[in-house]
């Protein structure tokens, strides 16, 4: 991995891997859980749904100002 | 269901397209060189270029496949909204930067940086035309399913429009002008996507006994199942009712038929046996298709005007928390906890196949609780998650996979890439999107269960659910939303045939073939072979009209998944990869994908009509088996070539 950027990306892929992985397997192997309604009467597939599209954006506006730091690098590579 | 076009759909609907065109002519002037046909000379500002990612990828799948699908069996179709997103995760993460740095137009370039190999630039052009055009047949086959009811054309006139509307489009402006139409899709589709929420919230629900149309389907009873045809006269209120005799097909369902002495017609009840032996009848409805080609509703001749016999719209909510009849305005959340309490009434379909050749299809109601509306599994395409079995499973687990993989391989996706300035656009850009995307997504579930309790839906056809939505609401608005539904389809098929054009002659003919052309030679032969893929997209439009939509997009993404990911990912992230395992990969990703798939229960059955247990692969979702197999392939062959390559250099 040469890059800072190309670092931040891996990590923070794999950080959203956990989190989408975790989403499949509950609902292939422990459908159930799905079923519980923790907030508000809203049940965990939809929360854990929203809560997934949610942490893309957020992650991906973390990966935004994080690579923001790194123009030298940028100049380089051109 | 019979549709009236509307005067004001149809107007809005022309005004869309010939803004659209207008557009595109005015921004042709702009793009002679094939720099500018290709990738807009790398100049669309990064906002608009994120927008236009989200008008891009928001197809006809997306809006109109998972809206309806969420309509018809609830929360399952968002599972498609989740893992669509996600694959941009992917795209952004490991994708987005190294492409932009790497190559000129397309994703073979990309691919062929280090290696300057003919071998390498046939097979990723190849892989992108087979993507492409798997991607553009639901994309067509969705744009006569929209025409058909909006302005009373038959389906291939749509598909037709649609072909000669893109091809126009493409052929003037290229990546310039398919880019502005994505842009301004992009933001009407998310917009009006918001208002029709912010309706359906500010309605809520209420109770009722069917849909829009007023008629009340009944349920009767309870009946003693001996003595079914006199009870239903007397205390029926079916006082001419004649029980038909169930036989051929029609002994192994739970169906019960009644004709009526006056008319003709013939109403199917679901028989549901109680704990006493008694029977309740619920009011079912019925298509008929006899061998002549004659319709029948409810055994009568279908009607082509209002008030004819046709299929009622359905879709109610039969009981609501607390019993009241009306929720009143709800908010974001208390939408899901109301429905979670309430009953709604899906519909479910029989086909019986008749002795004398006709086919019924029997649309019954299910009741159904809120609680299982809003849970994964309710989908016979996932039910499998339920079972105890590990591969019933496995169909989930694989097309979870190839959603993730399959948004950052999808070639009329990467090739956006190139039309910005440089890399840190190509992230914003993709920021941009992101939020678009996501945003729309959301709103699917809230359109999807609106349609769901609208009482407007056409229960032949899932993938009409939110323009009826619209419908229900306001005319207006469901004129704006089927023109944004069809120029849709017009910004991802230019997408697809501008990546699919650069295929054949960036790829292909130049670097392949060896044909040396001239920059403005290039651009002439590149809308040639935009008006032949054009031609072949509406030819195979019109002859899949029958395939399910979703379906033929899933199979794009298990392609590109399993021919492109693999060799991107690893030419991007390891020194010891070669010319000849990029190649290899490539072509084992994209013939193992696709015979898994020509191999599965699913095409048995919807393509060649064979029965499900004939199919030779264990289940339908190639992805992750050949995902990793093109991996393998890819790490195997380089590893046994690296010698060669040593040598050569």
């Amino acid at each position: 991995m040469e890059t800072r950027n190309a670092r931040f990306g891996f990590v923070l892929f794999v950080v959203y891997s956990v989190l989408y992985g975790g989403f499949v397997f509950l609902n292939a192997f422990a459908a159930d859980v799905m079923e519980m309604t923790p907030i508000a009467g809203v049940n965990l597939a939809i929360l854990y749904g929203f809560g997934l599209i949610i942490a893309a954006l957020i992650l991906a506006l973390v990966y935004g100002l994080l690579c923001k730091k790194e123009p030298a690098e940028q100049e380089v590579e051109k | 269901m019979i549709y009236e076009p509307s005067f004001v759909a149809v107007a809005v609907f022309f005004l869309f397209v010939g803004i659209t065109l207008g557009l595109s002519f005015y921004l042709g002037s702009k793009a002679k060189s094939s720099r500018g046909y290709f990738a807009a000379h790398g100049q669309i500002p990064w906002f608009v270029n994120g927008v236009a990612f989200a008008g891009d990828y928001l197809s006809a799948a997306s809006f109109l496949g998972i809206c309806g699908m969420i309509a018809f069996y609830g929360y399952d179709g968002f599972l498609y909204s989740i893992g669509y997103l996600a694959g941009w995760i992917v795209a952004l993460f490991i994708i987005a930067e190294p492409m932009k740095r790497l190559g000129k137009f397309t994703f073979a370039d990309a691919l062929d940086s280090k290696f300057q190999s003919r071998g390498i630039r046939l097979a990723a052009g190849i892989s992108t035309l087979a993507v492409s055009i798997f991607y553009l047949i639901p994309q067509m086959v969705g744009a006569g399913v929209l025409v058909q009811p909006l302005l009373g054309f038959p389906h291939w006139a749509g598909v037709l429009l649609v072909g000669t509307t893109v091809i126009i489009i493409v052929v003037t402006a290229g990546m310039v002008s398919t880019t502005w139409v994505q842009f301004l899709k992009g933001s009407l589709l998310v917009i009006f996507s918001a208002v029709l929420t912010l309706m359906i919230l500010g309605r809520g629900f209420e109770t009722g006994d069917g849909g829009a149309d007023g008629h009340a389907f009944r349920t009767l009873g309870p009946f003693d199942p001996q003595n079914l045809e006199a009870e239903l006269s007397h205390a029926g209120g079916l006082s001419n009712a004649k029980v038909l005799p169930a036989d051929g097909p029609w002994q192994a369902t739970n169906f019960v038929r009644t004709t009526d002495d006056d008319t003709n017609a013939v109403t199917v009840w679901t028989v549901a046996e109680q704990e006493d032996g008694n029977v309740l009848l619920s009011e079912a409805q019925s298509l008929t298709k006899r061998p002549d080609g004659i319709i029948l509703v409810n055994g009568e001749l279908k009607g082509t005007e209002k008030g004819e016999p046709e299929l009622r719209p359905i879709g109610h909510v039969s009981r609501l928390p607390g019993n009241v009849e009306r929720t009143g305005p709800l908010g974001p959340l208390s939408f899901f906890s109301t429905l979670q309490e309430s009953e709604v009434v899906l519909w479910g379909n029989q086909k019986i196949d008749e002795t004398d050749g006709s086919v019924t299809t029997v649309y019954f109601q299910k009741p159904t609780p809120g609680h299982r509306i809003l849970r994964p599994g309710e989908h016979p395409r996932f039910k499998g998650i339920r079972s105890d079995k590990l591969r019933d499973k496995l169909n989930f687990l694989s097309l979870m996979l190839a959603l993730f993989c399959g948004t950052a391989s999808l070639p009329h996706i990467l090739i956006r890439y190139y039309t910005v300035k440089d890399a840190s656009s190509a992230r914003k850009s993709t920021i941009v999107g992101i939020a678009s995307i996501g945003f729309f997504y959301v709103l699917t579930l809230y359109m999807g269960l609106g349609a769901m309790t609208s009482g407007a839906l056409d229960v032949t056809n899932s993938n009409m659910a939110a323009p009826l939505l619209a419908r229900s609401m306001s005319e207006w608005l469901f004129a704006v939303i089927s023109a944004i539904a069809f120029t849709t389809v017009l910004g991802t098929v230019s997408g697809l045939i501008l990546a699919s054009a650069g295929a054949v002659v960036h790829d292909l003919m130049s670097s392949v073939m060896g044909i040396k052309l001239t920059d403005h030679e290039k651009v002439r032969s590149a809308k040639i072979a935009s008006i032949v893929v054009g031609a072949i997209a509406i030819v195979l439009g019109i002859l899949f009209k029958e395939l399910n939509v979703s379906y033929l997009v899933g199979w794009a993404f298990s392609v590109a998944a399993s021919a492109n990911l693999p060799s991107l990912v690893m030419f991007l992230f390891w020194k010891g990869v070669t010319r000849q395992g990029i190649i290899a990969a490539v072509v084992v990703g994209m013939t193992s994908s696709l015979a898994w798939i020509l191999l599965s229960a699913d095409t048995f059955t919807k393509v060649y009509g064979l029965s499900a247990d004939q199919a030779i692969v264990p289940f339908s979702q190639p992805g992750i088996v050949t995902i990793p197999l093109g991996f393998l392939t890819l790490i195997a062959v380089s590893l046994m070539t690296k010698g060669h390559a040593a040598n050569e250099s």
